[in-house]
């Protein structure tokens, strides 16, 4: 079977490209049957997960198509792109919801989820990314612990800047047993988060939206 | 067809296992097996593969020249992936999102290959369809057994998150205890648990050998 034939390379050149338009086209077929509901699972998929963020506030804008992306170097955490999502009540704007990255997590980037109203109160942090070891960092996601929640609320205010921080580092917050990477690093990309916001407030809700829809068409 | 059908189904879930006897496939195997819902998952995946990957070598072999053989076997089974990738990511989003890189990295898994090159390329496609099935199922027997005992002793809970797979709220699953032994949801617990799946099987080889040596007529009939 597997022995070295003489026969002409054309030969087998077709045969491969035979057998790659058939395989090109059952793919090309699976993603014309698949596209719509993958479109939409993706897109329920953000909207469930802006939700805790969106907790209170009072809005009737589209948050989804309100994104705009932030491209590195930026001051906010993390050194990839950020997005904020803006909400409004009318022409109003509301809060702007931002995922951002705790660079210096225990095993890589956390991504984090942070709404902040106008006047700079977080309105909830959600962990939407994350690789610290399970048992200890992971539980700052809230079907572990819940942690993460005691940020809702607050603003640099309160506390103000410098006791943004755990308790063991002379800080306002609860820490994790057995783990002080993690919250450190989560608590930071909160502060800096809302350093950032009050000083680029307007800038924020001066950019044009770039559109869900838009952006996808020009991938596809 | 000189193997009964029985025999066939014993070679891939036992004395053939791709994973247990033939360390195939050991990446996913090791990387994905944290929680049973996990390994259940991938071991769908990577059984659906391998009988589409086994039956379309199979209705292909005689066509294909030997010195072009191993390309239209990564061609055909990227193209499966890629497939299952799209059924998955439509149809079952949060487990797409749980096993990430690892329903593309099936295109890697060995065992799907050393399938289509050792029997496939030889076989009917019928034949070849069951040996995707007994294989496959060899496998994600294996993924699902030691989901199921590292996220029972390293989480203490079994069959969490199964709504990713069958829909509906997110559950919890049984939980049998607050916390387990860390080590075993961390890598090296993927580790141990095959190192343990391994020596249980030849343990019970072992045994089996022992009887039919001691006491040859019974073992004889149990065994054939």
């Amino acid at each position: 079977m597997a022995q070295l034939t003489d026969r002409p390379v054309w030969k087998s050149g077709v045969t491969l490209a035979i057998i790659a338009a058939f395989c090109t086209s059952l793919v090309a077929l699976t993603w014309q049957f698949t596209a719509d509901r993958i479109a939409t699972n993706e897109k329920e998929w953000l909207e469930r997960s802006l939700q805790p963020a969106l907790a209170g506030l009072f809005f009737d804008s589209s948050v989804t198509e309100s994104m705009i992306t932030i491209p590195p170097p930026h001051d906010l955490p993390g050194s990839d792109a950020a997005i904020v999502y803006r909400v409004y009540a009318g022409e109003e704007p509301v809060a702007a919801l931002f995922v951002v990255s705790a660079r210096d997590g225990y095993a890589g980037p956390i991504r984090l989820l942070i709404g902040v109203t106008m006047d700079g109160t977080v309105t909830g942090v959600r962990v939407l990314e994350h690789r610290e070891t399970p048992g200890l960092g992971d539980r700052i996601e809230t079907t572990k612990s819940d942690w993460v929640l005691q940020f809702d609320g607050r603003s640099l205010r309160d506390p103000e800047a410098a006791r943004w921080a755990i308790r063991g580092d002379g800080g306002q917050f609860d820490q994790l047993t057995g783990a002080s990477v993690t919250p450190r690093s989560v608590i930071k990309a909160i502060r800096e988060t809302l350093t950032w916001f009050e000083a680029n407030r307007d800038g924020v809700f001066a950019a044009p939206a770039e559109g869900e829809d838009s952006d996808k068409e020009e991938n596809s | 067809m000189a193997v009964s059908l029985l025999g066939r189904f014993k070679s891939g879930l036992w004395y053939d296992n791709p994973g247990l006897v033939q360390l195939l496939g050991l990446c996913p195997l090791l990387a994905v097996t944290a929680t049973f819902v996990n390994g259940l998952g991938l071991g769908i995946a990577t059984l659906a593969v391998l009988i589409a990957s086994n039956a379309l070598v199979s209705a292909t072999r005689r066509w294909i020249q030997p010195e072009i053989r191993v390309p239209i076997y990564v061609l055909i089974i990227a193209s499966l992936v890629t497939c299952i990738e799209l059924i998955f990511k439509a149809f079952f989003p949060d487990l797409d999102r749980a096993l990430g890189i690892f329903i593309p990295l099936i295109v890697t898994n060995c065992a799907i290959v050393a399938r289509a090159e050792v029997f496939a390329s030889r076989n009917p496609v019928g034949s070849s369809i069951l040996d995707g099935l007994v294989m496959g199922s060899g496998f994600a027997l294996l993924l699902i057994a030691i989901g199921a005992f590292r996220e029972l002793f390293g989480q203490g809970t079994l069959f969490s998150r199964m709504d990713m797979l069958i829909g509906g709220e997110p559950v919890q699953g049984i939980v049998l205890a607050e916390n387990g032994w860390l080590l075993l949801v961390l890598p090296p617990g993927a580790f141990f648990s095959l190192a343990l799946a391994i020596a249980v099987k030849n343990l019970i080889d072992g045994r089996r050998k022992e009887a039919r040596n001691t006491i040859p007529r019974r073992a004889r009939t149990l065994n054939r």
